[in-house]
């Protein structure tokens, strides 16, 4: 599946050929005259539009969508719009916002046995535990969060076990995972840290347990890797198939990100060893103490997935600060905000909201709305589809009757691929 | 100070030092602000005066004669409004009654408050002057509250406390119904055992009461003292307020009958279904302490929660106020929750309402803070912009005429924002997540 999303400067290119056809075809259809099986065109107008792409902030301006792509964006005065198009309009308009890292599908409103699929508490190392297969895609949070704005989720197994298991990537629309589906698996889950620790006789119930046993995991799977190629050819001497090894060998070809999450600085410097010593595509998640780590977070080059700033700050979360996501960009790290996952209310935060405390704590404005859209869709490997209002990209678009991060301004609006999914005033 | 004055005859002589020199405190005039009194309009650059713990003065600046002996304190630019008061709050403890039983009247918070606690710290930097704080809601009645305001060097909890006129401490009394304190005996099994051990309980106060009235002071005919008991006669009385924890439209209903039935003042926390009975609510002229979430469920009776609930039962015509839950909700948030509730459409100056004067009025303080007006406490926060905004900060919080917050201060700076030495290493008391599904 990685195939499908190559780095989006190589489609740029073709997209923006695909694009100049499409108006061109738009205009010789008006007026009036909509191809069959077609909805009508839909056309967005904004008093401002944060395109979060190199075309930055427009003033009265329109994006016009074709068959769920974004086939225009510009200018109110000089972007051509087809007759018969429907006209959706809004003070404030930014591409779909992403949620880098929520559990949302697994977890679920009710907080009870059967919508609570996070987390599997029978083995402390289960990576080949897939979110396609525990994803509802009819959660009533994935509505609450798309009433807001949020059009892409990074969801899955949920912190809490040294390895808890898959994500994926969705939109939050479809009846089904398949309908909702981006990319599968997004990832492996892990964490080192208070919440992956045993009790009693059971491992880890320590730090360096669990950096010896997800060391061990990673050297399993590489060896199992090695004699699967080597033997390819000899079908009896081959090693039985292992789902697990499988899935950690996914993480060592880097295919999969292993997203690591780590409060304490000692667990963001052990997660830093570890990557290094695996060669590994690293995914810092939660991060409270990122802070104390930018330089080596810098230096290292993984993008961080930051908690929820508005997560209660207790226990290994005890230092987490509203200033991190600023002290993050003024470091130059690469980094994405995310509502995440907590065992009580609120059941799921709304990233909306958590990048509006960062950007009320020292981020800038721009900055902060790219947390929740391009940057986050850059560290997803997904900006070839969205985070931004390109030509070509999705139609995923969400509009507000004034300054997104506003306690009193509300989201009007939320189109996905094209389609209006929510028009409730939230 | 003069409340600390009535607070204890012992303590007079060492607190009479104390309140001379309030006494003799050049008066500070705060000047330039827009001024929210909460029970007047605001004031475009408006004047507040202070002296000696209280409120000497609010008004337009030609309304207002600044004393010259008095501090100018420039807020061009600045809000300033009254304290936030908070209903609801678990800051600095580790729960009410234990275990053994769903019913704890003799139990006191106060005896369990670490006024270390940085959880104070992010109240003040919230803004809270005034608090309730309440035992948790994993009990039908899991102790007394007690009420408190953060003023300055604190040396134990007895330095938080507020005296009524005649020297008593105030407190409440927390009671929950509905899924929180159900569980295996000796908790209830059933709403219907919830209700039946609560009317229980109040009819032995009442008999208990009864019992000693009759006794007319003969000890040979007065029953044991029960502490319990008589903090529950104080309800009865209705010289104390019962607290009641409940969600399911149903349980409120239910709340509104043991009211009726034992002539209780009540006041309703939570009630996530509300806009279901907000018309029984106000008939029954019960006012609710309301909590706003950033999203529905987390429990089964927390699914219909609304952002729109605080406007609802406002045009309802029901009281209400605002409360924090911390550590549910985050104290350095608490404009923001009313905030979210205008979001929905409850009205500007209703949501301002429910942050100041009428949680004051719900612990019987109403004629004490609240709002800026002359003869009331000092307790009033400066702000750096509109309440609403989310760019705005708390900038100063003060109590009695003393800053215990100013966001230039390096330390509270760090408790406002967070960060190393913010938080605390153990975990909080977080009332009743051990119900939900990842506790068990």
């Amino acid at each position: 599946m990685n195939g499908m999303f190559t780095h989006a400067s190589v489609n740029r290119g073709s997209f923006r050929v695909l694009s100049i056809s499409v108006l061109i075809g738009v205009a010789a259809a008006a007026p009036g005259v909509s191809r069959a099986d077609d909805a009508p065109p839909l056309v967005i107008r904004g008093e401002t539009i944060h395109t979060m792409g190199p075309a930055g902030v427009l003033r009265d301006a329109v994006i016009l969508v074709q068959d769920g792509k974004i086939a225009a964006v510009g200018p109110a005065s000089s972007t051509a719009v087809p007759a018969g198009a429907r006209v959706l309009t809004a003070k404030v308009v930014t591409p779909g916002l992403i949620d880098a890292h929520s559990t949302v599908g697994l977890s679920g409103i009710y907080n009870q046995r059967h919508d609570s699929d996070q987390l599997e508490r029978s083995n402390a190392v289960q990576p080949e535990l897939r979110a396609l297969d525990a994803y509802n895609a009819r959660e009533p949070l994935i509505a609450w969060v798309r009433s807001f704005g949020v059009t892409t989720i990074h969801t899955g197994h949920a912190p809490g076990e040294l390895i808890s298991g898959q994500t994926l990537i969705v939109k939050t629309r479809g009846g089904t995972v398949e309908a909702a589906l981006v990319r599968e698996p997004a990832a492996v889950a892990a964490t080192l840290g208070d919440s992956a620790r045993k009790s009693g006789d059971k491992s880890p119930g320590t730090r360096a347990k669990m950096a010896a046993m997800l060391r061990a995991e990673l050297v399993k799977a590489r060896e199992y890797a090695e004699r699967r190629e080597k033997l390819a050819a000899d079908a009896e001497k081959q090693p039985e198939r292992n789902l697990r090894l499988e899935a950690l060998g996914r993480v060592l070809s880097r295919e999969a990100p292993l997203m690591l999450t780590v409060d304490r600085a000692q667990d963001i410097a052990s997660a830093l060893r570890l990557a290094e010593e695996f060669n590994l595509k690293l995914w810092i998640d939660s991060c409270a103490e990122c802070g104390e780590m930018l330089p080596a977070i810098k230096a290292a080059g993984a993008p961080v997935l930051l908690h929820a700033p508005m997560r209660r700050a207790y226990a290994e979360f005890e230092n987490a600060s509203f200033a991190t996501a600023a002290r993050l960009k003024e470091a130059g790290i690469l980094f994405a905000i995310q509502a995440g996952y907590e065992s009580y209310v609120p059941k799921t935060r709304v990233v909306l909201f958590e990048a509006a405390i960062a950007a009320a704590n020292g981020l800038d404005r721009e900055a902060a709305l790219a947390s929740i859209t391009i940057d986050a869709a850059k560290i997803l490997e997904i900006a070839s589809r969205v985070g931004s209002l390109e030509i070509g990209k999705d139609a995923d678009v969400a509009l507000y009757d004034g300054d997104p991060f506003e306690h009193l301004s509300h989201c009007v609006g939320v189109v996905i691929d094209g389609q209006v999914v929510s028009e409730v005033v939230r | 100070m003069a409340t600390q004055i009535r607070s204890a005859g012992p303590l007079m002589l060492l607190l009479l030092g104390g309140w001379l020199a309030a006494a003799q405190d050049k008066p500070i005039a705060f000047v330039g602000a827009r001024v929210l009194p909460i029970d007047a309009a605001p004031i475009e650059r408006g004047v507040m005066i202070i002296q000696g713990g209280r409120i000497a003065a609010v008004g337009a600046a030609d309304a207002v004669t600044i004393p010259p002996n008095a501090e100018r304190v420039d807020l061009a630019d600045r809000v300033l409004m009254p304290g936030l008061v908070d209903t609801h709050n678990h800051i600095g403890m580790d729960g009410g009654g234990d275990r053994s039983g769903p019913l704890h009247p003799d139990v006191r918070i106060e005896d369990a408050i670490d006024v270390r606690s940085t959880g104070f710290r992010r109240a003040a930097a919230g803004g809270l002057t005034t608090i309730n704080i309440m035992p948790g809601s994993g009990h039908l009645l899991s102790g007394q509250t007690v009420y408190i305001k953060l003023r300055a060097n604190p040396s134990s909890i007895a330095d938080w406390m507020i005296v009524d006129a005649d020297g008593a401490p105030m407190r409440g009394i927390k009671m929950a119904n509905g899924t929180n304190p159900m569980g295996e005996p000796p908790f209830p099994g059933t709403r219907g055992k919830s209700a039946a051990l609560i009317r229980e309980l109040y009819t032995r106060a009442i008999e208990y009461r009864e019992r000693i009235r009759q006794a007319a002071g003969d000890l040979s005919k007065q029953p044991a003292r029960d502490l319990g008991l008589e903090a529950l006669g104080e309800a009865l009385d209705g010289t104390r307020v019962v607290h009641h924890h409940t969600h399911r439209a149903d349980d409120i209903m239910t709340v509104l009958r043991f009211a009726q039935d034992f002539k209780l003042r009540v006041v309703l926390h939570h009630v996530s279904e509300a806009q279901h009975v907000a018309e029984q609510i106000a008939r029954a002229k019960v006012p609710c302490s309301i909590i706003v979430v950033d999203c529905p469920g987390g429990k089964l009776e927390a699914v219909d929660l609304a952002f729109e609930t605080g406007g609802v039962l406002e045009r309802a015509g029901v009281l209400v106020a605002f409360h924090t839950d911390d550590w549910i909700t985050d104290a350095r948030l608490f404009l923001r929750m009313a905030a979210l509730a205008v979001r929905a459409g409850m009205s500007r100056e209703g949501a301002l309402r429910a942050l100041t004067i009428h949680p004051a009025t719900m612990i019987d303080l109403g004629d004490r803070v609240g709002s800026l007006t002359p003869g009331k406490d000092a307790d009033f926060i400066v702000l750096s912009g509109d309440p609403f905004s989310v760019y705005t900060h708390v900038l100063e919080t003060w109590v009695e005429g003393r800053r215990v917050f100013d966001r230039d201060d390096p330390v509270d700076r760090l408790h406002a924002e967070g960060g190393y030495g913010a938080g605390q290493p153990l975990p909080p008391y977080l009332c009743c997540a051990e119900h939900a599904a990842e506790g068990d």
